[in-house]
């Protein structure tokens, strides 16, 4: 019995041991400073970031912790005081965000393009060069059409597109039309389960797996243009905003090195963004 | 099917660092959180089946009925209170895996008190009377009945941890699934499955199930041997 008993003891010490191994989880060297960037899906799940911030944390020693959501959802983490930088996608509500005074200062920094994915059949003939002729009859021969539904960019700009293609959706919609309510991805598995149309950036398209007979079927459209800007949440409205290390991820990605950084993500040689920060904002 | 459980199996050989900092996490994660609804679950649950005072009945009912709180309500109650804006904004614990330790422990805390309840009160229905005649307090009662109940309390909170490491829905709102600081198992195989790559996510799966297994076998073991020392 007593053999058993520090048997049992032994265990336990080994457990006790072996837990601050756990607590302390990986012993990575930390940077100095840490900031939450609130972003969007098709940033995260394309995966610029995964390489960008590794180049930008070795230049400034600087950490950033990104958290994916819809643009709509991204910008209200950043209204909360719950992120210090937001990088988004929907120039409309970044300038109402700056209107309400929760920045005081909106950059762009890079655009990729929307483009319309279905299947290759393409039993609507959506197929070509224009985005509104192409949801004008996607809508006309009811083919199925997945929206995102969750105030994303992506959402706001599919809805802007049905309204300049003079479809009402809100009235036509039917058995057709699905709203899901999730992120690009979830949207993408959906349409490639369903056979289904919808709206995609390009960048999570690309790195999208899953795609079964899903192809391109709209693009270069002028009007698919998917501008990305940046704001440093305004430290008036929020004082914790770590001002000095998310105006300097601010900085870093306007400025030549962060530019060339975002230029440089390419999957199976394909650019997936274009930086496109304005000149005389690099200096700031 | 076929093929992604194929390609799902190859990757497991390749999982890297990462992956093992995800599972970490997880681990750490889940087991603080089991560990505080334990130290609070199962006094409580005791204290709830040994007490005489009105109103017990409503406190069983709805401790009951706590344990079918859905994770994701939990997590944005949570998201609230922590948030900046919220009442305890100030201590800046939104999106760290302290606040992912919260959201699983209010989780699971009421599933260990009502099971813990449960069990107590059987014990208590067939001991109850020797002990009362014995002029034991309450504190040495419910003392005596955890000791007696310790084996079913161990399942009690391997059931606990089984539902905390599982769940995604209170990690992912608190958490916010940030790479490399509060990425768990289940946000990542979620996020792996919205980027269509459904062969990595299932080898996430598979590795979150082993793990699992792992810490059922180890107490599992760790029983054996106290059956045999003290049973």
């Amino acid at each position: 019995m007593g053999f058993h008993r520090r048997g049992v003891l032994s265990l336990c010490l080994a457990l006790a041991l072996a837990w601050p191994a756990v607590l302390a989880g990986r012993a990575r060297a930390e940077p100095a400073e840490t900031i939450t960037v609130a972003s969007t899906t098709s940033t995260e799940q394309s995966g610029l970031f995964k390489h960008l911030l590794p180049v930008f944390t070795a230049a400034k020693n600087i950490g950033v912790k990104v958290v994916a959501l819809g643009t709509g959802q991204a910008l209200d983490v950043g209204r909360r005081g719950d992120a210090d930088v937001v990088f988004v996608h929907d120039t409309k509500a970044e300038e109402a965000f700056l209107a309400e005074g929760f920045a005081s200062k909106r950059q762009d920094v890079m655009y990729n393009d929307f483009v319309i994915v279905g299947p290759k059949s393409d039993p609507a003939r959506a197929g070509g060069k224009d985005v509104l002729e192409a949801l004008r009859r996607i809508a006309a021969a009811k083919a199925p059409f997945i929206s995102r539904g969750d105030r994303s960019g992506t959402h706001a700009a599919e809805l802007r597109y049905w309204k300049a293609a003079d479809v009402d959706v809100a009235a036509t919609k039917g058995e057709w039309y699905k709203e899901i309510g999730q992120g690009m991805g979830p949207a993408l598995n959906t349409a490639s389960a369903s056979n289904a149309y919808l709206l995609s950036d390009r960048g999570t398209w690309l790195s999208f797996k899953n795609r079964g007979d899903l192809t391109i079927l709209v693009a270069g459209d002028r009007r698919l243009f998917n501008q990305y800007g940046v704001m440093l949440v305004n430290p008036v409205k929020h004082p914790q905003v770590k001002v000095a290390a998310g105006q300097a991820f601010i900085d870093w990605l306007v400025s030549k090195p962060g530019q060339e950084a975002i230029a440089s993500y390419k999957i199976d040689g394909e650019q997936l963004f274009f930086p496109n920060a304005t000149p005389d904002s690099k200096g700031q | 099917m076929l093929q992604t459980v194929s390609e799902a199996l190859t990757l497991l050989g390749t999982l890297d660092q990462d992956v093992v900092a995800i599972a970490a996490l997880s681990l750490r994660v889940s087991a603080s959180a089991v560990l505080v609804a334990a130290l609070v679950g199962i006094p409580l649950g005791a204290l709830v089946a040994l007490a005489e005072w009105p109103g017990r009945q409503v406190l069983v009912t709805l401790l009951n009925a706590a344990m079918g709180l859905p994770p994701v309500i939990i997590g944005l109650i949570l998201y609230l209170m922590l948030s900046r804006s919220g009442p305890l904004g100030s201590l800046g614990l939104l999106f760290t895996p302290t606040a992912m330790i919260a959201a699983q422990a209010v989780l699971v805390t009421p599933l260990v008190a009502a099971l813990a309840r449960q069990t107590i009160a059987d014990a208590n229905a067939s001991l109850g009377e020797q002990l009362r005649s014995l002029r034991l307090s309450l504190a040495q009662r419910v003392l005596v009945l955890i000791y007696d109940v310790r084996f079913s309390l161990v399942t009690i909170v391997l059931a606990a941890f089984g539902r905390a490491i599982s769940e995604i829905g209170a990690v992912l709102v608190v958490g916010g699934n940030i790479a490399g600081h509060t990425r768990t198992m289940t946000t990542a195989i979620s996020l792996e499955t919205q980027k269509g790559d459904l062969a990595l996510a299932l080898a996430f799966g598979l590795v979150l199930m082993g793990l699992v297994v792992a810490v059922n076998a180890t107490a599992a073991m760790l029983k054996s041997f106290a059956l045999r020392a003290y049973g």
